[in-house]
């Protein structure tokens, strides 16, 4: 008699079936080739040579790695903090009900519809010494202006974070905005009734009460840093030098140009195994959230 | 990913270029499509004197143009290794395609080569650098020059600076360029140029033994020497003499820069000269151009070679043949080179329509003594991939001399 559930069980699964063979072959099946690629000799064309874990040892004592992990450090974190930051203020300046929102809206969420490609060339030009925005300034009459960041290693990155946060923070705006307007009326009438300033409010009220925006926001933000390529190859190339080279940059570069598939899926599988162990233990805790608040 | 997405539109827009390109197909026999990345407009005419010539001797050439050296080879390979290889396929001179020799997927051309008798007409480096296992593999179509130093001869006469024959007569006049306030060296912050830039200095402090220790057998010894020593010492001082704009300029504004005479002179090879002549500029008149070496040896030259890959048909076999031969028959040979800016392959070629640079760079290459094969052909990409690194880190950097050559020692080792 359990028959109508069994083959409603049925067409799902069999409905099921293509995407889940598409995940298994696609994603599951090249993760795992990936991984094995980085365990032998292949450099142009893929081979079976065992070499063992020789490629992470390379891989590890290769100063352009090392590097690129730093500043995808670096950069992930001043990226996501002062975008986070940057962003919610613009949607409190924006939530003053202003005048023309939809216009302050649209001009803030504007970076955002640009690829990373257009934005690492605006950037480029106009952090350019001998074009951008140092020129102008001394043309204006300034002649000791220096604005040279992207041509020193010691200061490129920052190059980055600026054009990064200038393509970001409108979206965490947008995000914030709606979280905002999420917030019910009654809390700022009782919070004047009780007669604290306009600010007190946002930051011990409202902020702790936007903590699914931050979060949806972060989530974002993290996704763009793990994945920077084009920005860095946009912008500077990785240079100068290889000051600011990012994982993924090493992959590609290797992978094609340099001709050596195992050192380039060994530098993959480690930005995997690194994501994952940052992804992990937040994943188990929300199943443990979620555990608990179903008990 | 936005990158990837630009270079499949870039491969789109070229395959569609296909039908203005191709010869009617008068012959279906001879149908051949080759895989390259000569998008320019110097470059596209250059090909097109191929393409034309093909057709002519009863071929049809089929362009599929990729815009980009690396985008094109990864084309090609792929293809290559998924069993629907095209007919040719460019690599630069060097070690790119022994992997494919090895793995039996490219057939050899050294029947068609005795045909022609290449051996006796082509640079042995050239030779050396196509052939595997005995016999030649690939078809080499030009030779370029890469340690060109080229010059603005006004700029160079106002400050009272003679031609340079070495770095330490090039410092000197770079000296009196920044006396004058203009730029001394025009440069492009890029790896590749880093490199590039090194290796002019490397051949004239180390010349030819230093030089073929450090590229083909990464020698050890080759780092403990003075000569290597002094290059790097050399090298890093030409940093002071680069603007501030050099790190994110592309090389044809650097050139730009010469062009102008905002700045004095620039390492590049002879590719550079496009965009003298596009300026309306005329070799050893308004520019200069000099190899820089102060034992008198040191042309470093590459090119381009096309590979042709085992297919099936016999008929397709019959047209590569045909390809190869077609890409260096002299006439086709000199009038690429009028095109491109390079240097024929063949040696037995008219060489009076060169101009007066690429008339220098002849003399280079007829003189066995003065040949070295670049960086690329001695080095597997691996390898010289993980050096230029290390170059790189010291241009851009307060490395040191020594602890530059303590990262050359250990890329050395890692890459042995």
């Amino acid at each position: 008699m359990a028959s109508p559930r069994m083959s409603s069980r049925a067409s799902a699964y069999s409905a099921l079936l293509p995407a889940f063979i598409v995940l298994a072959v696609v994603y599951i099946g090249s993760t795992v080739w990936t991984m094995w690629m980085s365990l032998t000799g292949s450099r142009m064309l893929p081979n079976n040579n065992f070499v063992g874990l020789r490629n992470y040892e390379i891989l590890f004592s290769n100063d352009r790695w090392i590097t690129s992990v730093h500043n995808l450090a670096f950069f992930g974190v001043l990226f996501v903090a002062i975008s986070l930051a940057l962003g919610f203020l613009l949607a409190v300046a924006i939530d003053q009900k202003v005048r023309s929102e939809d216009s302050w809206r649209s001009v803030y969420l504007y970076p955002y519809s640009m690829s990373f490609v257009v934005t690492g060339l605006v950037w480029q030009w106009l952090l350019n010494p001998t074009l951008g925005i140092q020129k102008l300034v001394r043309d204006m009459g300034f002649e000791t202006f220096t604005f040279d960041w992207i041509a020193h290693a010691e200061t490129v990155l920052y190059c980055l974070v600026i054009a990064g946060v200038w393509h970001a923070a409108g979206l965490v705006m947008a995000i914030m905005l709606a979280g905002l307007r999420g917030v019910d009326e009654d809390i700022w009438k009782a919070a004047r009734v009780d007669g604290l300033p306009t600010w007190r409010v946002y930051a011990s009220v409202v902020t702790p009460m936007l903590g699914a925006s931050f979060a949806t926001a972060g989530v974002l933000l993290s996704t763009s840093v793990v994945r920077l390529y084009d920005l860095s190859v946009a912008m500077t190339r990785g240079g100068p030098g290889i000051a600011s080279e990012v994982p993924a940059k090493f992959v590609m570069d290797h992978l094609f140009e340099r001709a050596n598939i195992s050192l380039a899926t060994a530098a993959a599988t480690s930005m995997l195994i690194t994501v994952i162990a940052v992804v992990a233990p937040y994943m188990y805790w929300r199943t443990r959230v979620a555990a608990r608040g179903r008990a | 990913m936005t990158m990837k997405a630009l270079t499949a539109v870039a491969a789109v827009m070229a395959a569609m270029s296909i039908p203005a390109m191709s010869i009617p197909a008068i012959a279906q026999d001879n149908k051949a499509e080759v895989i390259h990345w000569w998008t320019s407009g110097g470059e596209s005419a250059a090909v097109k004197v191929f393409a034309d010539q093909f057709g002519k001797a009863g071929g049809a050439w089929v362009d599929s143009a990729v815009a980009g050296g690396v985008n094109a080879r990864t084309a090609a390979i792929n293809r290559t290794i998924a069993g629907n290889p095209p007919a040719a396929m460019q690599f630069n001179t060097g070690k790119q395609f022994d992997e494919l020799v090895e793995g039996g997927l490219l057939t050899d051309i050294d029947a068609v080569a005795t045909a022609n008798n290449w051996k006796a007409n082509l640079p042995q480096a050239l030779i050396d650098a196509t052939t595997r296992q005995g016999k030649m593999f690939a078809a080499p179509v030009n030779i370029h020059g890469q340690n060109w130093l080229f010059y603005n001869k006004e700029l160079l006469a106002k400050v009272g600076a003679k031609e340079p024959r070495n770095w330490d007569e090039a410092i000197e006049a770079l000296d009196k360029i920044k006396a004058s306030g203009a730029i001394p060296l025009a440069f492009s912050g890029a790896k590749n140029w880093e490199r590039l830039l090194f290796n002019a200095v490397l051949v004239d402090k180390g010349g030819p033994a230093i030089w073929s220790a450090f590229w083909a057998k990464r020698d050890p010894a080759v780092l403990k020497s003075p000569e290597l020593r002094k290059a790097a010492d050399t090298y890093k001082k030409l940093k002071d003499y680069t603007d501030p704009g050099a790190s994110s300029r592309v090389w044809n504004d650097a050139t730009g820069l010469v062009i102008q005479g905002k700045a004095g002179m620039q390492i590049m090879g002879d590719w550079a000269k496009g965009e003298f002549s596009a300026a309306g500029k005329a070799p050893e008149k308004d520019y200069g151009c000099v190899i820089l070496a102060s034992g008198s040896h040191g042309f470093i030259f590459g090119g381009d070679v096309f590979a042709f890959p085992k297919l099936k048909d016999a008929n397709a076999a019959k047209a590569q043949a045909l390809l190869a031969k077609t890409m260096l028959d002299p006439a086709a040979q000199i009038e690429f080179s009028l095109k491109k800016g390079s240097l024929p392959a063949r040696l037995d070629v008219d060489a009076s329509r060169l101009d007066a640079c690429a008339q220098k760079g002849m003399k280079y290459v007829l003189d066995k003594n003065q040949q070295l094969p670049s960086d690329v052909m001695l080095a597997p990409p691996a390898v010289w991939g993980a050096i230029e690194d290390v170059i790189s880190q010291f241009w851009n950097t307060a490395m040191t001399s020594e602890q530059f050559i303590d990262k050359l020692a250990v890329a050395f080792k890692q890459n042995q």
